[in-house]
């Protein structure tokens, strides 16, 4: 084990120290560490704590990820799961850097909003919703942001099938 | 969006008059309207519709309604193999073209985990400068246009035609290059490249400084620019705010020091932030004057790297190229400070397939103007023009 942790960069291992102050605090809901040099990251497994360990995250005096950089939905059809990845780091207080995993099912699924922690969460969870379909649970504002609203399907789904015609206008061309 | 009604009876308005906040209207029985600003106006470089709420004079709320672009960036991305996004990413913020490319082969490079030769990455990063100062360029023009001045805009693309002509020269395209590609560059720069970009940074020094005298040392301006959309800097990070929308309101935030990448650590440069004298931090006039700044420093870089440059006999800049691009299985984010701040990939990679299994690009103006809700409320309608225009959006960048 000891040999492992000498051989992560160090930006690795400032993650991994971030990881075992939320792994602390919320134990069994969130996944082991991947401690990956391009991108380290963890997953929520307790879906319904997502806000509590956002709100630990930018709260807590050793983490504060004040930024989120990025969040993007992912598919994972053979999972049968629908999930967004977020980026976080913080700004003015700490080097350290950390990705978050969240999934739910493909069908129906949803995942709590973190846009009340983050503003930043509020227009990429309305993207992540308008390419994939999964809902956010407690979003203010919860529409399409990049198709029409009369549009059908979730265009960055694996089995996305683009529909034929628009308001009489042939789609595929 | 909020029911429309009546406004508030006996309401009180304040609007701002010369620098002291004055009342000038009092129960008044007034109704709120909706105004739609777009999808053809001058400040949004493209198309972007904002729906506003009105007061009178005074916007109640302004929301952005985007998509009028999208072109499916991350759809065709999962279509076709890694080098193909290439010219893609070019077409996204088509101002900084070489600055978006940089940043996608940076993060593929990250999952590749190959080594640049030096040459490349001094080329590189004077590329990426240069076409920083002509996006700066185009702001500025363009955010002068939008408060009614004509001459800097023409002073600014009179400039900007050089930046084009050499990257032309370079590259063989006048704005979407495909020049920076992944582990490499698609031809070593021609034979007298560092006497010609020392020629434009000779001409373009004393050109920078008159167009800061032109606009900051302007009334007109500054009063249009004063203290208006102001972003306090907790709120802009909350926001995701990034670039010069962060620094203008004070934090002291550049990936090409906070997260370097290339050879960056190597240069000496300074981070330009407001100090509060000149501007109230956080406004517009804020993130003009470091949008100005910052082209001074980019000339710095340049300079040091025409010194720095390695010359290397028969160099061949594609030699690292792999032929078929096919990285192990795993995801990255990677990401590049772009004129409007940072330009992020993330890209999944399955480890048998030459494209990638996701590629979201987080852009900068997406998530800058997301803050247009905060930064408009309560403002004239004149004001918001200038709010837009400081946020100098790319909507090709916003759409994707």
């Amino acid at each position: 084990m000891e040999e492992s942790a000498n051989q992560m960069s160090l930006a690795v291992q400032q993650s991994k120290t971030a990881y075992d102050n939320i792994k602390e605090r919320f134990g069994d809901a969130i996944s082991e560490f991947d401690a990956n040099p391009t991108m380290p990251f963890f997953e929520v497994l307790d879906t319904k704590r997502w806000v509590d360990i956002a709100l630990h995250m930018r709260d807590n005096s050793l983490l504060r990820f004040n930024y989120m950089a990025c969040l993007s939905g992912v598919d994972y059809p053979e999972e049968g799961k629908l999930g967004i990845v977020c980026n976080f780091e913080s700004i003015g207080h700490y080097a350290h850097k950390i990705a978050v995993k969240v999934k739910c099912p493909r069908d129906g699924g949803s995942i709590p909003s973190v846009s009340c922690v983050w503003h930043t969460a509020n227009w990429h969870e309305r993207e992540a919703y308008d390419m994939y379909g999964m809902v956010f649970e407690g979003h203010p504002d919860l529409r399409r942001i990049l198709c029409p609203e009369d549009w059908t399907g979730y265009p960055l789904r694996k089995d996305y099938q683009v529909q034929e015609t628009y308001h009489g206008i042939k789609v595929p061309y | 969006m909020q029911e429309l009604g009546k406004a508030e009876a006996n309401s009180t308005r304040i609007i701002r008059q010369d620098d002291k906040r004055v009342i000038i209207e009092k129960d008044l029985d007034t109704e709120y309207m909706v105004l739609s600003m777009g999808p053809q106006h001058p400040s949004t470089h493209g198309v972007l519709r904002l729906e506003c709420i009105t007061d009178g004079e005074v916007v109640v709320e302004a929301e952005p309604y985007l998509g009028y672009l999208h072109r499916c960036f991350e759809k065709y991305c999962e279509k076709v193999d890694y080098p193909a996004i290439v010219p893609y990413t070019d077409r996204m913020d088509y101002l900084a073209a070489m600055n978006s490319e940089l940043a996608y082969c940076i993060t593929v490079e990250k999952l590749l985990d190959i080594e640049i030769p030096r040459r490349v990455e001094f080329i590189r990063v004077i590329v990426a400068e240069l076409n920083r100062i002509a996006s700066h360029l185009v702001a500025i023009g363009t955010y002068a246009i939008d408060l009614g001045a004509f001459t800097p805009f023409l002073f600014c693309f009179r400039d900007r035609e050089h930046i084009m002509s050499l990257l032309e020269w370079i590259s063989g395209a006048r704005m979407l290059y495909n020049y920076i590609w992944i582990g490499g560059l698609a031809y070593d720069v021609p034979a007298d490249f560092k006497k010609r970009v020392a020629e434009f940074v000779a001409y373009f020094k004393p050109k920078a400084k008159e167009l800061y005298q032109l606009l900051t040392e302007n009334e007109i301006f500054v009063k249009r620019t004063y203290d208006i959309g102001i972003m306090p800097a907790d709120v802009a990070i909350n926001y995701g705010w990034s670039g010069p929308m962060l620094r203008g309101s004070g934090v002291k935030w550049d990936l090409r020091r906070n997260d370097p990448y290339s050879i960056y650590p190597e240069l000496d440069f300074d981070v330009p932030v407001p100090d509060g004298k000149f501007s109230v931090i956080g406004d517009c006039l804020s993130r003009h004057l470091v949008r100005a700044l910052e082209m001074d420093e980019s000339l710095k870089i340049i300079e040091q790297c025409l010194d720095k440059m390695p010359e290397e006999p028969n160099f061949n800049s594609r030699a690292l190229i792999p032929k078929k691009i096919r990285p192990k299985a795993g995801e990255v984010y990677g990401r590049a400070e772009n004129p409007r701040g940072e330009l992020g990939y993330y890209i999944v990679s399955d480890g048998k397939s030459t494209s990638p299994l996701r590629c979201k690009a987080r852009s900068s103006c997406f998530v800058n103007l997301s803050a247009m809700k905060d930064l408009s409320k309560g403002q004239l309608i004149p004001d918001l023009v200038a709010i837009i225009g400081s946020i100098d959006i790319v909507l090709g960048e916003v759409d994707r």
